[in-house]
């Protein structure tokens, strides 16, 4: 009876994961409210704290735009590294990937290798380019020869589509995190997290948003480390033995070696890879973490410190999930009455913590876990501000002659804004299933800012018309898609069967964004595509040498 | 356009620079790609090797290592890229730029 139920609870968790791509902080359905857990508040409560007391240091340093939404373009190699890994590692890439090591076996493996994998090809393709076009946001590539009113709208409306979606998911992911951690109520959580985002993107911008993940990223990495430690020590310090014990104690037994089911349709499979790799080369908060470098040197070295950090984070989560199959799977007093994992299937993790660590511990990883959230968020809410301030109110509506202290004005009223939708918008979703929130938040960056992003680099015969209509169809059909699919027609509406077959969906909607681009562009004879088409060969030279970058982040 | 950057466009050293950066960075690309789909192939397509374990006497197995292996790879890849291209192509880069812009 406990095999069959942690059966249907890992096949839970290998769909949960499957359908939120990068494994979003999400937690799906009720959860049962915990006891109150008083060593993780007070935890939690020490890193507000200290993120308050960062926030306060760098609002004195904070003064112009460039401030605000780069750092100054100040931060290291080495900090933006730590920062984007932070990105990347997400409360849910933790839970997540160990849940489905826990439920399902190496299934995990093969994400682990997709989230990782992506990144040599955004360092070898885009990472120095973005760098060197860029100053504060991926609109301003886009739009560098292309016309801007029309090109900046449609980034900065892909970008806050992004930031909305993932802002919601990541706000009912929080509050339920929280029931189920601390047992505060959700209401408390959600308007906890939407205050301190505000305040530290408002007071602290850039240079606060990237300390703040620093702070989180060496805390989860550290407290992984810990905990990965202290479960080797029940078998010897020996990986081996620890292997072993997983293989014997799992409910899939020598199964849980091999992938499960669900990931052998081979095209699925690619599509989901490819929404992986395009899709967080087209996430705002991730792309303007490399206009906060001072140079290209330093950009290609976020990437190889962030990919050496990411790296490390999925050994640690899956050597996490194998010991919780022994630890915890042993264990019946983390099951309840029925055989279910208590709090469910992304558990694993935090019930592991307890087990080798005691309360102490987990109050320690429950609070990094919240804390993780919480500098997500703060990252997606200068990405929205910086879109609304930078790309619709000073260049669009201005026409660029809005002056820097207007520019700072608009943006921290946008982040108000932000923080106030994110959560009227997470209490009213509170019972809803928003897992395919997450699946639009990757296609819409993998199928409308991805491929208008890239073309503009790459493609010398681009023109505004073919990135704006190619740019609209791609994200109409990233909307379509994930609306006729297995993920909102089945599951949320009910429906027996989808009109569209295929959960993973970016193969499709990116075809369509760059077929249209291609052919609205080549098929472009207005005197505004001769226009876009002489500018590249100026963009060409400032994009492979950095030449005229450098000015820019001096502001 | 600036004079800088016709003098830059003009200059044999830049066609040259983009040239072997591009051979170079995709030269890696399809490096990673196809190890990233060795992995994949064998988990996938060859399950049974996945499982199997590496020798008699240990309990790890051909994906594990494999798994391991790909995320440590993927971390020399980027590697290897920084250092040329930060290095040998920068120093390049530079003196384009400085001679264009003098």
């Amino acid at each position: 009876m406990k095999r069959l139920s942690l059966l249907l609870s890992s096949a839970f968790a290998a769909a949960f994961v499957a359908t939120n791509a990068l494994a979003t902080e999400t937690i799906n359905g009720p959860v049962e409210k915990q006891p109150i857990n008083i060593t993780a508040i007070i935890m939690f409560f020490v890193f507000v704290a200290g993120t308050l007391a960062l926030t306060y240091w760098a609002a004195r340093r904070t003064r112009s735009t460039s401030d605000f939404y780069t750092a100054g373009g100040g931060i290291t190699g080495f900090q933006n590294g730590v920062a984007i890994a932070g990105d990347y590692m997400s409360a849910a890439s933790f839970l997540g990937i160990s849940g489905m090591v826990f439920g399902t076996g190496l299934d995990g493996l093969f994400y682990a290798a997709g989230f990782t994998i992506g990144w040599p090809l955004i360092l070898f393709m885009i990472a120095e380019r973005l760098r060197n076009l860029g100053r504060f946001t991926f609109s301003d590539i886009t739009s560098y020869r292309l016309e801007q009113t029309r090109i900046r709208s449609l980034s900065a409306f892909g970008a806050l589509s992004v930031v909305l979606f993932y802002l919601v998911a990541q706000m009912v992911g929080a509050g339920k995190l929280i029931q189920l951690l601390f047992g505060l109520d959700y209401a408390y959580a959600v308007l906890l997290v939407g205050v301190l985002m505000m305040l530290y993107v408002t007071f602290g911008g850039m240079l606060a948003t990237t300390w703040v993940q620093i702070t989180k990223a060496i805390l989860l990495l550290a407290g992984c480390t810990v905990m990965v430690l202290l479960s080797l020590y029940h078998f010897g310090f020996d990986p081996g033995a620890l292997i072993q014990s997983a293989v014997d104690h799992h409910p899939r037994g020598v199964e849980m070696l091999k992938p499960s089911k669900a990931l052998s349709d081979p095209l699925n499979a690619i599509s989901l890879g490819l929404a992986l790799m395009c899709g967080a080369a087209g996430l705002p908060h991730i792309l303007m973490r490399f206009f906060t470098v001072p140079d290209a040197v330093a950009a290609r070295k976020s990437v190889f410190y962030a990919t050496g950090f990411i790296a490390y984070f999925y050994i640690l989560t899956i050597t996490i999930g194998l010991a919780a199959v022994t630890i915890i799977g042993m264990d019946p007093s983390y099951f309840d009455a029925a055989g279910k994992l208590l709090g469910g299937g992304n558990m694993a993790a935090v019930h592991l913590a307890k087990a080798v660590g005691g309360n102490a511990f987990l109050g320690f990883i429950s609070a990094v876990a919240f804390a993780t959230i919480l500098a997500v968020v703060s990252g997606l809410a200068l990405a929205g501000a910086s879109a609304v301030s930078h790309d619709l109110y000073a260049n669009v509506i201005m026409k660029g002659k809005a002056t820097g202290a207007q520019e700072m004005r608009v943006s921290r009223i946008a982040t108000f804004a932000i923080g106030i939708i994110g959560i009227i918008l997470g209490l009213a979703f509170e019972n809803q299933n928003i897992a395919f929130m997450v699946g639009l938040a990757f296609g819409v960056a993998a199928s409308v800012n991805f491929p208008v992003l890239f073309l503009s680099i790459f493609w010398k015969n681009l023109t505004t018309r073919g990135a704006f209509i190619g740019g609209f169809l791609g994200l109409v059909s990233a909307i379509t898609f994930v609306v006729l699919g297995p993920t909102v027609w089945v599951a949320l509406l009910h429906h027996e069967k989808p009109i569209f077959p295929y959960e993973q969906y970016a193969l499709f909607s990116m075809t369509i964004a760059f077929v249209s681009i291609w052919f609205f562009s080549i098929t472009d004879k207005s005197a505004r595509a001769a226009q876009d088409k002489a500018g590249y060969a100026e963009q060409f030279i400032r994009s492979e040498t950095g030449l005229g970058a450098a000015a820019a982040s001096d502001h | 356009m600036q004079p800088a950057y016709a003098k830059i466009a003009a200059d044999p050293r830049f066609t040259e620079l983009v040239a072997k950066r591009n051979r170079f960075a995709i030269l890696l690309s399809v490096i990673v790609l196809i190890g990233f789909t060795a992995f994949m192939y064998l988990g996938v397509g060859a399950p049974d090797v996945f499982a199997a374990h590496v020798g008699s006497e240990t309990a790890w197995t051909w994906g594990l290592v494999a798994g391991v292996a790909i995320l440590a790879f993927a971390f020399i890849m980027t590697g290897i890229y920084t250092v040329r291209a930060n290095g040998e192509f920068d120093k390049l880069t530079k003196t384009i730029v400085q001679e264009a812009t003098k």
